[in-house]
């Protein structure tokens, strides 16, 4: 676990320690209450009826025989949407939550039931007859975009889909600049390829839950597990035509997220459901409803070009990229194409993105939404020129790094990053040098991710007796109350202990964006800082008045307000506690608060070392060792910045090489569980060693960026490389499976 | 006013349990799981549901010193049998050594799958006082995480395991 710093921003005092987390103890003790964990009076469970079919028209829904059944309190399908607010039928969120017209996966959700108790529940959801036409259906990104496909959804396409398409192929983005034609013709070698990945689940280990309580005049407050309670609220207050005001959204503790959880899947149901029923209603999905109905992510087939010079100069690179996303248009087949050349310094660049709908669940973000599909095959392809020039894979990427006044290939001209202090740190890693034996191969891939700021408010209130209350609007995923703790110790300049960092409600402080883009430590530790420095401008101004002096006469000074100099007296310097404690005679109690849009999140860069030894008898790869290298800025809280880099290389990890969304051709999902969709465990795995490396985010006080993101997007090309050179056979689609890379070993003997 | 004649419900089973040394009793329908009683009925909800399918042990309780998956035994079988749950791990105030370092190791991220782990672990460190990374590894291979990597998990059951042997001096073994 090293930490490489090459120039600090300050000195600090606790920022970049390592305190135990405010919230470990309960949660170590089973007290921490998660999203299934809360229970009301009078309370019933709520269920939903799904259909296994992967494309059906909805011929009629007869409810009336679960309705008779005793401890059947209410019962929704889409037309109790309709009648709250018949704008819901032009709502793609609700329509995922629940089938309007068609079911659109096999898993789609057509009817729901609030009764007693859970056997009732689930007796009941029997007695729904329910009558549907099957309709052809599509899976398959290919299939789905030819002319004469089954189309998912009509009337999405945009106007600049190129010809030759089917009307599933709904959007289409392209970026880059310079002369691809010279580039390709300057360069000693073009390698083109064509790369598969499966979609595969966020697989948090929490299952959706959420418990919402309506009252008959509307106003409602619904307790979930989400990644955003303000952005709940949004979709929600939407949907019943609500105020803002009037629904009330708590955020529990979430079990992990990874993206899946920026959305809403059961929140409205369950909000229609104690509506009609006049009960709070409670609903926690099962593991099968998580894998068929919430966001798995993008299934893609990836074209990369790269041409390269014999001395690995890179000449020119194209990408023609095309994400599938399920039944409702994706978000991230634009963000696969910004980042697929990110690392790079390129003179002619372009890639080109399609949206495709298919007959499978719809996606939602995955840590690094688009990024490691899009950078896998760049980063396959030009492991695969390295080795046809036999050029040293990092020598290479050096060579062609992005730095300070790289014009990206999506547009914007890089700030300070750390892409080439980290490719370095990784050439003189041990790990790097290492021998390897018969059938271990070592993979490297460079991997990068935007990193969001957003909508962030915080507050900061002194309390009378000197401590400190943080007040901030996002849901803490993986110990960032510790690291909101931290930069408000120290910004004071008081002990950590004095503070204490919560999540309110979103009746509570301002609209917080989701917890997403890797913005939390970013954003929201940006604005406690700054609202810690408001706080502290007020400390100031009651040390004044206490002194009689003017106010811009005391400055604060490591946790005390001092005089500014000799013109301003000799008067000993104040604590906060000194100043909270009098704080109801010199102007009432003291807060600080910040409000902002943030930008200059500042983007990430990682690169991964792994080694693998194949077994040629069966296929199946083992990871030997694994050193992640990643800019953090500044680690606040270096554990869980290491938390980040190892867990997301290791959901990475799983992509690579087990993990993967199998269809019959029925179109039914045939793995919807932990024992056939198989995400690593212990005994899968070395220890990751994580190289944390610390070049300053120039828009952040303290020199922070995102983290939690950057580390699953180098796995999938890193574990790709290893594997083609183990076997010497060069793989194209994920995940590469014990059965895959022996289909290839026996192909080619 | 009742609108509806009352159901005759099927006979519910009484169960005499210990749990965490309280000796409890409930009723439970026949199907209804250890995990659904613990967490539904007697207010246990330290013990997670992850998938009820007995693939992610968020759900693991020791049952009569055997560890086991809580969703895939049936409420009605513990009759007489002893139980630990989360709950019961730290002793009063004071915290089990393996939750100590799960602290200090920041083991855990969302903590969800952090009480089975916990258990699991403890599990272990009862059968085996100086496991290596690798029997580890495998003891744990039945509890899911998603945050971690599992690296920092690992570290901190060999470090408790280090302190535990500590603690008991060295004929402890």
């Amino acid at each position: 676990m090293d930490q490489i710093t090459p120039k600090a921003v300050k000195e600090f005092k606790i920022v970049g320690t390592r305190p135990l987390r405010p919230d470990g103890i309960d949660k170590v003790t089973g007290k921490a209450m998660y999203g299934a964990d809360l229970y009301a009076p009078n309370m019933l469970y709520g269920c939903l009826l799904r259909i296994n079919e992967p494309h059906a028209f909805i011929e009629s829904i007869d409810t009336s025989t679960a309705e008779e059944l005793p401890g059947v309190k209410s019962i929704v399908t889409f037309k109790d949407f309709l009648k709250i607010n018949p704008d819901n039928k032009n709502n793609p969120i609700l329509e995922n939550c629940i089938a309007n017209e068609k079911v659109l996966y096999d898993g789609h959700a057509v009817a729901a039931i609030a009764a007693v108790d859970l056997n009732t529940v689930k007796k009941a959801l029997k007695l729904i007859k329910i009558k549907y036409k099957k309709l052809p259906f599509v899976i398959n990104i290919e299939e789905a975009m030819k002319t004469g496909a089954p189309i998912v959804s009509v009337g999405k396409k945009n106007e600049n889909i190129p010809d030759g398409y089917s009307d599933n192929v709904i959007q289409y983005c392209s970026f880059g600049h310079g002369n691809l034609e010279d580039g390709f013709k300057a360069a000693d070698k073009v390698i083109k390829r064509t790369f598969k990945t499966p979609s595969v689940h966020q697989g948090y280990i929490e299952p959706h839950a959420c418990l919402a309580s309506m009252s008959n005049d509307g106003k409602a407050d619904l307790w979930c597990c989400t990644q955003g309670h303000f952005n709940v609220r949004s979709i929600c207050s939407n949907i019943f035509k609500m105020d803002n005001s009037q629904l009330k959204v708590t955020a529990s503790e979430i079990g992990g997220g990874f993206g899946g959880k920026t959305t809403v899947f059961i929140e409205p149901i369950a909000l229609a459901l104690s509506q009609k029923s006049g009960h709070p209603v409670k609903i926690v999905m099962s593991r099968e409803e998580v894998f068929k109905a919430t966001g798995p992510t993008v299934s893609s087939l990836v074209d990369v070009e790269v041409g390269m010079k014999k001395s690995g100069k890179i000449t020119a690179a194209k990408a023609i990229i095309r994400y599938e996303g399920g039944a409702f248009p994706n978000e991230t087949y634009e963000l696969g194409a910004q980042s697929a050349f990110a690392s790079y310094d390129l003179d002619a660049v372009k890639t080109e993105a399609f949206n495709v709908l298919t007959n499978r669940p719809t996606q939602a973000a995955y840590r690094a939404p688009g990024a490691p599909q899009s950078i896998y095959a760049v980063e396959s392809v030009i492991d695969e020129l390295c080795q046809h020039f036999n050029l040293d894979p990092l020598y290479v990427r050096i060579l062609n790094a992005a730095k300070k006044g790289t014009k990206s290939s999506y547009g914007p001209t890089f700030d300070d990053i750390g892409l080439k202090a980290t490719l370095e740190a990784a050439k003189d890693h041990p790990h790097y040098n290492a021998p390897l034996k018969e059938n271990q191969g070592r993979g490297i891939s460079c991997g990068f991710w935007f990193n969001f700021g957003g909508n962030t408010c915080v507050s900061l209130n002194i309390n009378f007796d000197g401590t400190v209350g943080v007040v901030e609007g996002n849901p803490d995923i993986g110990g960032s109350r510790s690291s909101i703790s931290q930069m408000a110790a120290e910004e004071l300049g008081i002990s950590l202990d004095k503070v204490k960092t919560v999540i309110a409600d979103t009746n509570s402080l301002g609209h917080n964006d989701v917890t997403d883009g890797s913005r939390v430590t970013f954003s929201v530790g940006l604005a406690t800082i700054k609202a810690a420095k408001a706080a502290k401008k007020e400390l100031c101004k009651r040390a004044a008045k206490l002194w009689g002096i003017d106010e811009d006469a005391v400055i604060w000074k490591e946790g005390y307000a001092h005089p500014a100099g000799a013109n301003a007296g000799n008067q000993e310097p104040l604590s906060l506690e000194d100043i909270a404690k009098v704080s109801s005679q010199t102007g009432g109690p003291i807060s600080g608060h910040y409000e902002v849009n943030a930008e200059g999140a500042g983007v990430s860069f990682g690169v991964h070392l792994v080694d693998i030894e194949t077994d040629m008898e069966t296929g199946h790869s083992k990871i030997l060792r694994y050193t992640v290298f990643q800019d953090a800025g500044k680690a606040i809280h270096p554990s869980y910045v290491e938390g980040q880099m190892q867990g997301g290389s290791v959901q990475g990890i799983g992509w690579a090489l087990n993990e993967e969304y199998i269809y019959n051709h029925d179109g039914k999902l045939q793995n919807p569980g932990f024992l056939d969709y198989r995400i690593p465990v212990a005994s899968d795995l070395p220890m990751i060693d994580p190289v944390i490396l610390e070049i300053p985010n120039p828009g952040h006080p303290y020199g922070v960026r995102g983290v939690g993101e950057t580390s699953i997007v180098p796995p999938l090309a890193a574990i790709n490389n290893a594997v083609s050179r183990a076997t010497g056979i060069r793989f194209t689609e994920l995940p590469l499976s014990p059965p895959r890379v022996l289909k290839a070993i026996l192909d080619t003997q | 006013m009742l609108t509806r004649e009352p159901e005759i419900k099927l006979k519910k089973l009484h169960v005499n349990v210990s749990i965490n040394n309280d000796n409890l009793e409930f009723l439970c329908n026949p199907e209804d799981t250890l995990l659904d009683v613990l967490r539904n009925d007697l207010n246990l909800t330290g013990t997670k549901e992850g998938c009820s399918t007995g693939d992610c042990g968020a759900c693991s309780v020791i049952l009569d010193k055997k560890l086991v998956c809580s969703c895939l035994v049936l409420a009605a079988e513990v009759d007489g049998s002893s139980i630990d749950t989360i709950e019961g791990m730290a002793e009063e105030n004071k915290l089990h050594v393996l939750q100590e370092k799960f602290l200090e190791h920041a083991a855990l991220q969302c903590g969800i799958c952090t009480p089975g782990i916990l258990i699991a672990a403890k599990a272990l460190l009862e059968k085996n006082q100086n496991p290596t990374e690798k029997e580890v590894r495998y003891w744990l291979a039945g509890n899911l995480c998603r945050c971690t990597g599992y690296d920092k998990i690992i570290r901190a059951v060999l470090d408790a395991a280090r302190e535990m042997r500590k603690d008991h001096g060295p004929n402890y073994s």
